[in-house]
């Protein structure tokens, strides 16, 4: 018995005041780094943002550490639990600040699952259906890096990969480094394979910082800049500089 | 209806799982909460071991990655009901991967209290999308048989205060505030799951068992079909 499904729309339309912008890319990419840059920036507009981390849910945290101790994941159970952490961030924090006015902006989003998960084996369709309630980004960056350069830089800052990160439990080599470099190759290919699909705003990750810092900011004036403007929740400096007292990474 | 061999998938397949190899039989008994699953379950399993079959028994949120975590969830305020179906979908490809297709492969009867018809259930009768959580749970086996007990949302509410003597939080998924109290969020919430088994009912050829009988009744009913299967 094989059950028939009609094809699925991605994502969930943003119809809310406030905006989501996420950035993507291979480890190694800088991503996180220009996202920082571009919260600060945006923060210093008086604008209201918000912070989500890839993988930070605290509810699924416990889980996902046994799993990864225990090496219990298979790509199914893998992809799952890293939606259930997603989701768990969309229901309790994302949309609620999206709906407030908030800008929100995510370290990593679907796309990472998108490109990861197929790399370890579930189908493209049944994980893009996975997380089809996700909120659609108003904006979604892709840093793009040749291997060798993301490679280096991690190599560089830190010490230890990990299990997973490394793709360890595909058995693609022995090698840890090795593993490494063939998992993250195959999450490039799955990142540039989507690019028109997403829409990615392709940022050229080999540039100078600053370079780059000044391409998002472009974008982003130029995608969003009317409704960044208006529709946005502004904070006054006595609000700010409360706020910045507060925890605001999820 | 009741499935010969071999074993399929819905529509997404299982890495690394050989369907010729599943030598077992899968079997399936879902209804909605306090309908008298459990008191079935246990009586099978005691009869297809004394008929000299291995049983495994399985039921939601038990598997060992994600059974405590869901525990845990539970306990708090803040589980949404997105997160909610898909940490169960969790626990269920874990089970599934790790428990039911190991035991299939060893030639066991496996016996589940639920499967993924419930936890599409809730999640429909939470508002989610049908099509949605039905393709998330498109890389489970397909059955020999799945009995559904049915019962009306009366015959529930009965057997819970009869019962337990108290409404259960998430049985009446109070998480949605489906009504003013317990009682009514209970009502709403259960039939509205009722209202999803039923749908899913042809498209998934259950076998529906009149829950309302005695369970000596149900028991020989549920006999008289798993003999076939052998």
């Amino acid at each position: 018995m094989f059950i028939r499904l009609p094809h699925m729309p991605l994502l969930v339309p943003n119809r809310h005041r406030g905006k989501l912008i996420v950035v993507e890319g291979i480890d190694g990419s800088g991503k996180s780094t220009q996202l920082s840059l571009l919260s600060q920036w945006l923060r210093a507009q008086c604008i209201a943002v918000a912070f989500s981390e890839w993988n930070s849910s605290p509810l699924v945290r416990e889980t996902t550490k046994r799993g990864k101790k225990k090496n219990m994941f298979t790509p199914v159970t893998f992809s799952l639990i890293h939606a259930t952490d997603f989701a768990d961030r969309l229901e309790r924090y994302i949309v609620p600040l999206v709906k407030a006015g908030a800008v929100v902006c995510a370290d990593r989003y679907a796309y990472t699952a998108f490109a990861r998960d197929v790399v370890r084996g579930v189908s493209r369709r049944w994980v893009r259906n996975l997380y089809r309630f996700a909120l659609r980004p108003n904006l979604a960056f892709y840093f793009r890096v040749p291997l060798e350069v993301a490679i280096g830089r991690i190599l560089g800052g830190r010490n230890a990969i990990k299990f997973y990160e490394a793709g360890m439990d595909m058995g693609l080599s022995r090698n840890v480094e090795e593993s490494f470099r063939i998992f993250q190759g195959r999450i490039l290919d799955e990142y540039e394979a989507m690019i028109q699909e997403i829409g990615f705003h392709v940022i050229d990750a080999t540039g100078s910082i600053e370079e780059q810092q000044q391409q998002m900011r472009d974008i982003v004036m130029r995608e969003l800049g009317e409704s960044l403007r208006d529709g946005i929740l502004r904070a006054s400096r006595g609000d700010l500089d409360a706020a910045q007292a507060a925890p605001r990474i999820l | 209806m009741l499935l010969k061999q071999p074993l399929e998938f819905y529509s997404e397949s299982l890495a690394g799982v050989d369907r010729g190899e599943l030598q077992g039989k899968l079997i399936v008994i879902e209804g909605p909460d306090s309908v008298g699953r459990s008191t079935q379950v246990a009586r099978l399993r005691t009869w297809l071991e004394h008929q000299g079959h291995a049983v495994l028994d399985t039921g939601l949120a038990r598997g060992a990655l994600a059974g405590k975590g869901i525990s845990q969830a539970k306990e708090g305020n803040t589980l949404g009901p997105i997160t909610m179906t898909l940490f169960y979908a969790t626990d269920f490809a874990d089970r599934l991967e790790n428990e039911i297709v190991p035991a299939l492969r060893a030639g066991f009867v496996v016996l589940t209290d639920r499967y993924i018809f419930s936890l599409m259930a809730r999640a429909i009768a939470r508002g989610e999308d049908r099509a949605w959580i039905e393709r998330v749970a498109s890389f489970a086996l397909v059955p020999h048989a799945i009995y559904y007990l049915r019962a009306e949302v009366r015959d529930l509410v009965s057997r819970v205060v009869l019962g337990r003597g108290a409404f259960d939080h998430w049985e009446s998924g109070m998480d949605m505030r489906f009504g003013a109290d317990m009682h009514d969020s209970f009502v709403k919430y259960q039939s509205r799951v009722i209202h999803a088994l039923d749908r899913m009912a042809k498209r998934y050829n259950f076998v529906v068992i009149d829950a309302t009988k005695t369970p000596d009744q149900i028991f020989r009913e549920l006999q008289r079909s798993i003999g076939k299967l052998f």
